[in-house]
This record gives C-alpha cells, structure tokens and sequence, in this order.
C-alpha cells in the first residue's frame, strides 16, 4: 500500500517537472476558448457569431468562398460555376473528391454529390422538402435576405453538375451562397436519420466535409472534434480541436496565461496590454466590417415616435462611450455602414450629444415628465461591443440626464437573442459582424421587413420605402448605381433612426505564440482547419 | 434498542423528505411565468403539446393530485427538462454530481488526515509553542474566506507561478470516457490511458479545489479534535493512567484517542452539507463541472426545472449524509441512542 502510495507521487511530482507532457499535447490538438454554447450544429438555422465561430469552417464547407484579401470568389466544394447572362441560372461543377464525416454515428456510403447540394438548399425554401419543418422552419439569414424567395428551383443536372434557377437576378446572391450559412449537408445522412424517425439529431450531432469531425459535446463544459483524416482540401495537421465554453471574459484570459487556452476569442480590449507583454502569446488585431448599435423597439410606443427616437439618440454621448468602452480599439460610427465598405458614405446628420436639444424633443413628443423604458445590454463580449454593461451603465446615467430612468436586462447569451427575435425588449445594445464584403449583408438581414418576421430585425422596423431601396440595389450589377442605393439607404437610417450607429470595433484575437497559420478575416466566422504547432 | 433508534431516524427522514418535496413541488407555482413551461420546460408549447402535458403533469386536477403525480415522475426519474439545454435534468444531474462528490470527498479526505493529526499534536502540546501556531494557523484558516482564498491561491499558483491548471478536472485534450463520472476511477478502470500522464493531469487539476474546499472543514476538525482531547485528558482515567506511569504517547494513543474522537466523528458528518455548499462556490471559481456551478447556471440562466431539481438533488443529498453520519455515530458510541427525541 505504501510502495503504491509513494508510485503515485512519485509519478505526479514528475509529470510537474516531465517536459513529456508538453509533447502530448503538441500533438493531440488545439483548445480555443469559446464565449458561448453552440445554438445548434448546422450554421443554416442560426445567425449568431459565436456558434459560427464553432461550427461553420470546422465543420463543413461551402460551394465557393470570398477571398479576404482579393475580395474575389474562390472555389471550395464547386471547382468553377457558371451565371447565365441574364443572371437568373448559375451553374456549379462539382469536385469529385469530397467525403462526407465518417464518425460513431454514421458512416457514409459515396461521395458528395450534386444530390446533396440539391438537399442542402432546398432544405430552406421547399416546403417538400422532409427536413424544412425540422426546427420551425427556421433559417434566419436566408430568410432575412430573401433568398427562400429567391430561389425558383435547385436542379439537379448530373452527378457533379447544379444549376439554381432563381425568380430574379440579384447581385448580392453569390456572395450569399459564399456565407458561412450556406453549408452543404449529406442527403444520405438525412434519409438515414428520417428512416430512424429521428430527425431532430440532424442539427445537433452534424455530419459535413469539413476539417474537423464532431465528437463530443458537453453544454457549458466543452466541445471535442477530431481531425478528418479524409479531408479534401488539406490534411489536417492537429488531431483534435476543444472549445473550451469559457463565458467569462477574464477567465477566458487567465487561461491563456495558464495555457489551458490556445487561442481565446474577443479578449477584451482593457486587458490586452496583459497579453501583448508576455513572449509566449500572441495578440492579433485587424479590421473587420461591423457594426455596434443601439435599436429601438419601433413597433412599442413610445419608440414608434420618431421625435423619440431622436431625442434618445441625442441625449447620449458617444465619445465618452468610444474611450470607457473601447480603449481606442474602435471607430465612430460615421454611419451605419463601416468605412471599409465600398458602399460607405459619411452622414453629416449623426446624432450629436446636445441634452438640451433631447428635452425639446421629448416636450415635442409629449414627454416632458420622461418615461421609463429597459435597454437589454447583451452578456457577451462581441467585436461590435466589447462590453455591452458598461456602455448599458452609461447610457443609463446619460438618459436620466433628459429625465428617462433606464432599466438594464441581461440574460444568458443564447437566451438573451431569442427574447430579442420575439421583441420582448424596449432597445437594445447589439451589433452585427459581416458575414461577406458584400453591403447588402448589413441591411437585408438586421432591418429588411422579412428580418422583422424572422426575428433577426432588433428594431422590429418594417418600412417599405427602405425594402424597396434594397431591392433596387440588389436588382443591378452596376457598381455605381448601387452605391447611390446604398447611399440612400444609410441616409435613411441617419433620418429615421431605427437604430442609432455607435461604432466599428477592430477584432483581435490572442493566440499561443507556437500555434501558427490561423487568419484573422474581415468578415465571417474563424477557420482552424490549418491550424497547427511549431 | 437499536431498532428503535433507527425507526426514529427513518420516521424523521421521511418527514423531511416530504417536506423537502413539498417545498420542491411548490417551487413551479411561485417562480414566474408559465406553469406549465416551469413544470415541463417546454417552452411555447403548442396547442395539442400543451394539452398532453397537462394530463401528463395533471395541472387540471387539484394540488394533491398534482403533488402525488409530482412525486411519481421524481422517483421515476422524470425531473422535467432543462429550459437552456433541452436535456432531461435528471441526466443533468446523474453526470455531475459526481463530479461534486468527487471534489467534497477528496476534500474530506484532506481535512481528516490533516485536521485530525494536527488537533492532537495541538492538545498534547497544550499552552506550548506548537498549539499557539496550529491555533493561529487554523483561525487564519478558518476565517479565510474560500472564494478570496482561491482567487488568492490562483493569482500565485496558476498566473504567476504557472504550477497548476486553474479550471476544470482535465486537461481538455485528454479523452477519457465517462463510465462512473468519477475522473479518477474513470482514468483507473480505463487502465491509465495516455501512459499514465492523464491521471497525473487529473491530480494536478484536483490539487487547488481540493485545497481550498478542505480549508474549512479542517480547521472544523483541529479545533473539535484539540477541544474533544483537551476534554478527555481532563477526564480522572487519564489521570490515573498517568498516575501509574505511562508516557505521554501511551496515554494519548492507547486511552485519550479512542474517547476523545467520538464527536469528532460526527462532526466529519455534519461537515458534509457544508461542504456542499462551499463545494459551489469553489466550483464556479475553478470551473469544475459539477452541479453548484450548473445550479448557479441555471439561476443566471432563470433555468426554473434546472433550478428545481438541482435544489432537489442537492438537499435530498444533504440530508442523506447528515442521516448516516448519525448513524454511523450511534453504532459507535451507544450513549448516544438514548436520546428520546430525533434531532437534526
């Protein structure tokens, strides 16, 4: 009993001091600390940032991609495609090489082929398909762009060949189809599970082509993938990826500097000086197209009243918020698309701090005793907002200021949304990261009328003059026109003010110094499938 | 005799049991929102879903019909789903407490080997140097707040001196299937898996919550121990032993030892509720997965059937452990049955 006593510790004193340990894990994989569950496993039936980040290019890939630098579209799963001229058919080719997961749950029997990409996208607008209903139907960006009314038809043309027929040509729908959403599923596991009457598991134990291969899950605690040895693209250097679900954002942090992370998402900006100082991490930081903003409930009075509105985007001072918030890790919003969009144009007529004008407002409006009202500050830390509180807390004192005491709702990050979709809030401090360079990605999905159904418009703002801008915009491919489109459009938010701009932020992201070939994109969620260890 | 005791003990388990159910089930009406979502966590259920789980939960019906139905589903194993997870609770619940007993049992382990010890080397050195430094030392302990205590132990241990892991049970690249939901034991009946160096990693992550849940339950013991020991040496047989001659070693070993450890042993009992409920602090600060950090969770998250039946979970296991501390008591020390009356 003794000699076993004195093995144990002798074998755990070591394992302190034993470099092997080190070893072990160089090969075994990669631990990336994550802010939140994944809401689901198919990036098709959700929007939110924090699960692409988990899912999206982990486990699946797309028909073409977007080329950060280029801005161009790169083959993925479709070697080359074709747009007919009156741009309403597209064609793709496919690749024959591309294997499905093989994992404990289902093994694959061919390769992906045209029925799948067939399956994929007909999964969201037809409602033949046996798959549409699973979820409530419910595809939040396809809807809020239109594109489930988009698509006459996906057709299958041969084996390795599709071609999509749409309703109407829109400039905007290859860059979709380039989205992290625009996953492509395997049919056959589909039919596999429809024949087990489990159709539920489709979306929470995935099979895709990915690099990585779904393994375990346990909410709140990790989720493990392994390498997918048949992987088209590249092999994959790293056994294993871990999320690491860390909600708290000092934790996330220490455990960089505890190395139980390797790479940790949205570290905030107030404690980046940490990381910078050590040798052994790395701190990247990088432009990125997207938007913090400040929404009201324009369907709840008194947010239905524009002179409101006004009177609340005045009554704040925003570059007070810019320096507590963001540290200087961010721009001012100069309008609602950032500067590094190609359709971005400076509105004159932002909002300034002017308190004495907001109560003039508020007496125009009939308020002048003020009201109360909730402003939902969300419990994550996003690159749009790095800490939604602390502005919540500011904007808080600003508005008692012109008389309107604010009340501040935080709920758990996942929970926080779904009360969001179903418009339980008053306002709200939300943001939104691109998904493609392209600008309508910043207007369609967050305040399009068919946004507002799906729960994606934080505002709840239908107005149908705005619709039709968009429509117009999309309906062209001419570059020039649809800048003044798109000019108008954000003009138009400036005036109406569904939602008042606050800022850009930079993304960063704090990586182990030995873990390489990870890039920072301007748009879209994080791809590992190269990471790897020096 | 003994008999009779130990009706006494059930008979006031079962009181407590039911008022503990009684109190579980009432929860559902005084929680905000739907009672129905509370009871099934079905959110938005439609009209027929809505329907059946009413005459499932027989919310038509009166309390006690419900109340009976209540405690049903709780001994089958139906505790409702969790709002956030979707997942039943009692799943919930069979993975991680584990986890948590694991931690407070090893805790446990610490205190007695530590606390034991040092409370008889503190009473045998009465009013000398080594009793004035244990006093202290367990009065510092003792006063230590356990969440300050662990932040304090990660600042120097995990971010400056990078000697320990500062969240979970194991390095998260390790694999190791769940069998038990015990880390250790799963390591071992998995035949120590990554040439040993899981299990290794394993200890290493046990090491700080250990120490720092054990922090008030041995100070707990020192002080019982050092009383209880003080307390019998005063006794007229330790005189009389000491009378004809014996050492000190003798007298403590082989007479004061056995008398004095007696309510010590019921104390390690009761140590065990509050054990739990420090358990949830240390676990939300180390991120140990076990179920005071998902009971925190939960309450964060308004996750009211989580909420429900980790309180459940949690108190029936406290009463538990309070029950065959006692009663592993009473068959040590047979004065205590005489007691009339049960207490808790």
């Amino acid at each position: 009993m003794r000699n076993l006593l004195l093995g144990v510790l002798c074998t755990y004193l070591l394992g302190c001091i034993d470099a092997s340990q080190q070893t072990i894990r160089k090969t075994q994989g990669l631990v990336y600390c994550s802010e939140a569950n994944p809401v689901s496993f198919n990036p098709q039936v959700t929007t939110t940032g924090s699960t692409i980040d988990i899912i999206a290019s982990q486990l699946y890939d797309t028909l073409l991609s977007i080329d950060p630098e280029t801005a161009e579209f790169q083959p993925e799963i479709a070697h080359s495609w074709q747009v007919s001229d009156d741009g309403k058919m597209i064609t793709f080719y496919l690749r024959k090489d591309v294997q499905f997961h093989h994992t404990d749950y289902f093994t694959p029997t061919r390769l992906l082929n045209a029925d799948d990409v067939v399956f994929s996208f007909s999964r969201l607008f037809d409602v033949y398909n046996p798959y549409h209903f699973v979820g409530d139907a419910n595809y939040p960006y396809f809807q809020s762009v239109g594109l489930d009314q988009l698509i006459r038809q996906v057709v299958k043309v041969d084996d390795y060949t599709v071609r999509f027929e749409l309703f109407n040509a829109e400039s905007s729908f290859l860059s979709n189809l380039a989205t992290d959403f625009a996953v492509i599923l395997s049919q056959e596991y589909a039919d596999h599970l429809a024949g087990l009457e489990q159709k539920a598991l489709f979306d929470t134990y995935p099979i895709g082509t990915g690099p990585y291969k779904y393994k375990s899950f346990l909410r709140d605690n990790l989720i493990r993938y392994h390498r997918n040895e048949h992987y088209w693209k590249h092999p994959v250097p790293m056994q294993q990826l871990v999320f690491d679900i860390t909600t708290n954002g000092t934790s996330r942090i220490a455990k960089m500097l505890t190395k139980e992370c390797d790479i940790t998402a949205h570290p905030s900006a107030t404690q980046l000086s940490v990381l910078a100082a050590r040798d052994d991490i790395r701190v990247d930081k990088a432009p990125n197209l997207n938007i913090g903003y400040w929404a009201f409930n324009t369907e709840k009075p008194p947010f239905d009243n524009l002179l409101v509105r006004k009177a609340l985007a005045h009554s704040v001072d925003f570059e007070k918020i810019m320096q507590a918030v963001f540290y200087g890790n961010g721009i001012i919003a100069r309008s609602h698309l950032p500067p590094s969009s190609w359709a971005f144009k400076a509105q004159d007529n932002m909002p300034t701090y002017n308190p004495e004008y907001a109560k003039q407002l508020l007496i125009e409006a009939g308020y002048e005793d003020g009201f109360s009202m909730t402003l939902w500050a969300m419990p994550v830390s996003r690159i749009y907002n790095p800490n939604a509180r602390k502005m919540a807390e500011l904007i808080q004192s600003d508005l008692k200021g012109i008389g309107i005491s604010a009340r501040i709702v935080e709920y758990e990050w996942n929970t926080f949304l779904e009360r969001i979709g179903q418009h339980e809030h008053d306002s709200v401090l939300l943001g939104w990261a691109a998904d493609t360079p392209d600008p309508d990605n910043f207007f369609s999905p967050l305040l399009s009328c068919t946004a507002t159904f799906s729960g994606k418009n934080p505002a709840n703002w239908c107005n149908p003059e705005f619709d039709l801008l968009l429509t117009q915009a999309l309906d062209t491919t001419d570059v020039e026109l649809r800048k003044t489109f798109y000019h108008q459009a954000q003009q138009m938010i400036i005036e109406q003010l569904p939602l008042v701009p606050i800022a850009h932020g930079m993304r960063f992201q704090a990586t182990s110094a030995d873990v390489k070939d990870i890039s920072l994109r301007p748009f879209g969620g994080i791809s590992l499938g190269k990471a790897r260890r020096d | 005799m003994l008999f009779e005791y130990l009706l006494r003990r059930f008979s006031l388990l079962l009181f407590m049991v039911f008022t503990l159910t009684v109190f579980t089930f009432s929860l559902s009406y005084m929680f905000p929102g739907e009672l129905l979502t509370n009871v099934s966590g079905q959110v938005n259920p439609s009209f027929t879903q809505s329907q059946q789980l009413t005459e499932k939960y027989h919310l038509n019906e009166g309390v006690i019909v419900q109340y009976l139905a209540f405690l049903q589903r709780i001994l089958q194993g139906d505790w409702g789903v969790s709002l956030s997870s979707g997942q039943s609770v009692f799943d919930h619940v069979v993975k991680l407490f584990p986890a948590t007993l694991e931690l407070c049992v090893y805790a446990l382990l610490v205190s007695i080997f530590v606390g034991i010890p040092a409370g008889i080397i503190a009473s045998a050195y009465h009013k000398r140097w080594p009793e004035k430094v244990i006093n202290s030392l367990s009065l510092l302990g003792f006063s230590v707040p356990i969440f300050w205590l662990a932040l304090l132990l990660i600042m120097v241990f995990c971010l400056g001196l990078g000697l320990f892991p500062m969240s979970g049970r194991i390095g998260l690249l390790y694999e190791v299937e769940p069998i038990s939901n015990f880390i250790l034991l799963d390591i071992v009946l998995q035949g120590f898996p990554y040439q040993g160096l899981a299990f290794v990693d394993a200890l290493h992550h046990l090491a700080l919550p250990t120490i720092v849940l054990a922090m008030y339950p041995t100070t707990v013991l020192i002080r019982f121990t050092r009383d209880s020991m003080l307390d019998v040496l005063e006794q007229n047989y330790i005189k009389t032993a000491r009378a004809k001659g014996l050492n000190r070693r003798q007298l403590i070993m082989h007479h004061a030892l056995r008398n004095a450890l007696l309510p010590v042993i019921k104390q390690i009992g009761l140590q065990f509720s509050t054990l739990i409920t420090l358990a949830m602090i240390t676990e939300v600060i180390f991120s140990w997965p076990g179920v005071g950090r998902w009971l925190i969770d939960s309450i964060y998250q308004r996750d009211y059937p989580a909420i429900q039946g980790g309180l459940l979970a949690v108190s029936m296991f406290v009463i538990l452990a309070n029950m065959l501390a006692e009663f592993s008591h009473t068959l040590l020390d047979p004065l205590s049955r005489n007691q009339a009356h049960g207490k808790v």
